[in-house]
């Protein structure tokens, strides 16, 4: 399992999502608000929409479309019209780089 | 006479839908019937204008099939509309003849489209969009080089403008008003999507008023008074929506355009609810204004809310209004109501996305309409859906600031 380096650590905001893309899929990496980093695919599992422009409200990842939530730290949906989980990837920070476990 | 034990929903949309899994996500095992007068499970109607259009052929926006509907013990009756409801009895009857006896009713029966009246507009090249078969006898006269005229510029017309010019077809929009989009967004975002409509080669005409129809035998004419004739292969008129309430007022239901609810979704009479395009209900974010919505979220929402009311949770429906609509690669968002002396402050965002806010003579936050790429002011909209939930108003500096947060105005005490 690769580890991939995605952005600068500071490049996220606290409580904010940013779009990564890597080898043809996109993921959606996040900062919490107590400055933990985690990531997702990209895409909601409703309807394929981006996550990046979706609202991050605590550990919570919003779509903009049709505000399907999910828990971003589990990839757990939380509540309709969203049904499946979000797959989620292991992220590290190493000397100020955020890095991700591509599976 | 004893009561009937068990629930029933009419309607085959999004609100019908989400109120059947609602009502066994909330506890209730009794039976549920879903009944609609359409062949399908109930399906999602945005698609409709867009991808089902453009991807043609492309599979239905079902949200459910049976084998799901049956997981659920939901009792599916399809293509077999609601005749008559007689609430003294708690009795609905189907066009089949068959009654169906109900604890709880739920009514979610959409809106149709408002038809034209102009003579010729009987023609069968007249189509209206509603349904999966009304949008697949639009996409099957679609092919390149077609010319579909469309009568209204509203967002179903523009919407179905932008799939035909994706497909290749010569489209023409005749709007009687001054500018598209007139009720719906202000003036500053109307240009922006009539602009891009034009670089994409619709033939828009405002302040255009047809006097009639005329069909031959391979085309149809749009007449206006002004002389001009537009000749094409099809039109398509998205002239607005009636909600659709005669079952509910031949039953005895209060009606003010749409079916009367209250904050909780029951009707004047308490085992029936309604929910979606058909009812109108206060909202209670602007003093209780009495509203009816056609839009994707509020059916969704409504048909959950109406479930937990139906089963006696006392649950009100406190929504703010929003609506979406993407045309190319643009997508507009708009959030609230925005009222006639509203000020607007507007927001740039950067790759020419911007949000206009409506503040109240009082400085409160009323409403936004935002448009860019992709969804560019989702962000934000929704922010500002929770501004506005709160009652908050904003310093005019930091709405107007692209690189202010809005997040931090929410989290700002009172």
């Amino acid at each position: 399992m690769p580890w991939i380096s995605a952005c600068e650590a500071d490049e996220i905001d606290a409580e904010d999502v940013m779009r990564f893309d890597h080898d043809g899929h996109t993921y959606a990496l996040y900062r919490s608000p107590d400055d933990k980093y985690y990531a997702t695919d990209g895409l909601c599992t409703h309807e394929q929409v981006h996550l990046c422009d979706g609202l991050v409200m605590d550990n919570i990842i919003e779509c903009p479309k049709h505000n399907g939530r999910f828990d971003y730290t589990t990839g757990a949906p939380k509540g309709a019209p969203v049904c499946v989980a979000l797959k989620t990837y292991n992220v590290k920070v190493e000397a100020g780089m955020v890095l991700i476990e591509i599976a | 006479m004893a009561r009937p034990h068990g629930m029933v929903i009419i309607g085959g949309g999004i609100a019908a839908s989400r109120a059947a899994n609602a009502l066994r996500d909330g506890g209730w095992n009794g039976p549920i019937t879903l009944v609609s007068d359409e062949k399908h499970v109930p399906y999602d109607r945005p698609p409709l204008s867009k991808s089902f259009v453009t991807d043609a052929p492309a599979p239905a926006p079902y949200l459910t099939d049976i084998a799901a509907l049956a997981a659920i013990d939901v009792n599916f009756i399809n293509a077999n509309a609601a005749t008559r409801i007689d609430p003294k009895a708690w009795t609905v009857w189907l066009s089949d003849g068959q009654s169906l006896p109900y604890e709880k009713l739920l009514i979610a029966t959409g809106a149709q489209p408002r038809r034209l009246t102009l003579p010729g507009s009987e023609s069968a090249r007249v189509h209206y969009l509603r349904t999966i078969e009304d949008s697949l006898a639009i996409s099957g006269q679609l092919k390149a080089g077609a010319h579909m005229i469309v009568i209204g510029g509203g967002f179903i017309g523009l919407e179905i403008a932008c799939s035909a010019r994706n497909l290749g077809a010569r489209v023409t929009v005749i709007e009687g008003l001054p500018r598209i989009l007139s009720r719906g967004v202000p003036h500053e975002i109307a240009e922006v999507v009539a602009s891009r409509h034009r670089q994409e080669g619709v033939a828009l005409h405002c302040n255009a008023k047809i006097t009639h129809l005329v069909e031959s035998d391979d085309a149809i004419s749009v007449m206006l008074a002004d002389g001009q004739t537009i000749t094409g292969d099809l039109v398509v008129a998205g002239i607005g929506a009636q909600p659709a309430t005669d079952l509910a007022s031949n039953a005895g239901l209060a009606i003010e355009n749409g079916i009367r609810v209250d904050s909780y979704l029951q009707t004047s009479d308490p085992d029936i609810f309604a929910a979606g395009d058909c009812v109108s209900f206060p909202l209670a974010a602007y003093e209780n204004t009495r509203v009816r919505l056609e839009s994707w979220r509020n059916a969704q929402d409504q048909g959950v809310v109406a479930a937990a009311n139906m089963l006696g949770k006392q649950q009100a429906y406190e929504a703010i209004p929003w609506f979406w609509s993407d045309q190319y690669d643009l997508s507009l968002q708009i959030v609230g109501l925005r009222g006639a002396q509203d000020r607007s402050i507007r927001r740039d965002l950067g790759n020419d996305a911007f949000i206009l806010f409506h503040l109240d003579p009082a400085g409160r936050l009323s409403g936004a309409s935002g448009i860019g790429v992709g969804n560019a002011v989702a962000r934000d909209i929704r922010l500002t859906e929770m501004l506005i939930a709160k009652g908050a108003k904003p310093p005019e500096e930091v709405l107007a600031d692209g690189k202010a947060s809005l997040k931090a105005l929410l989290r700002q005490p009172g």
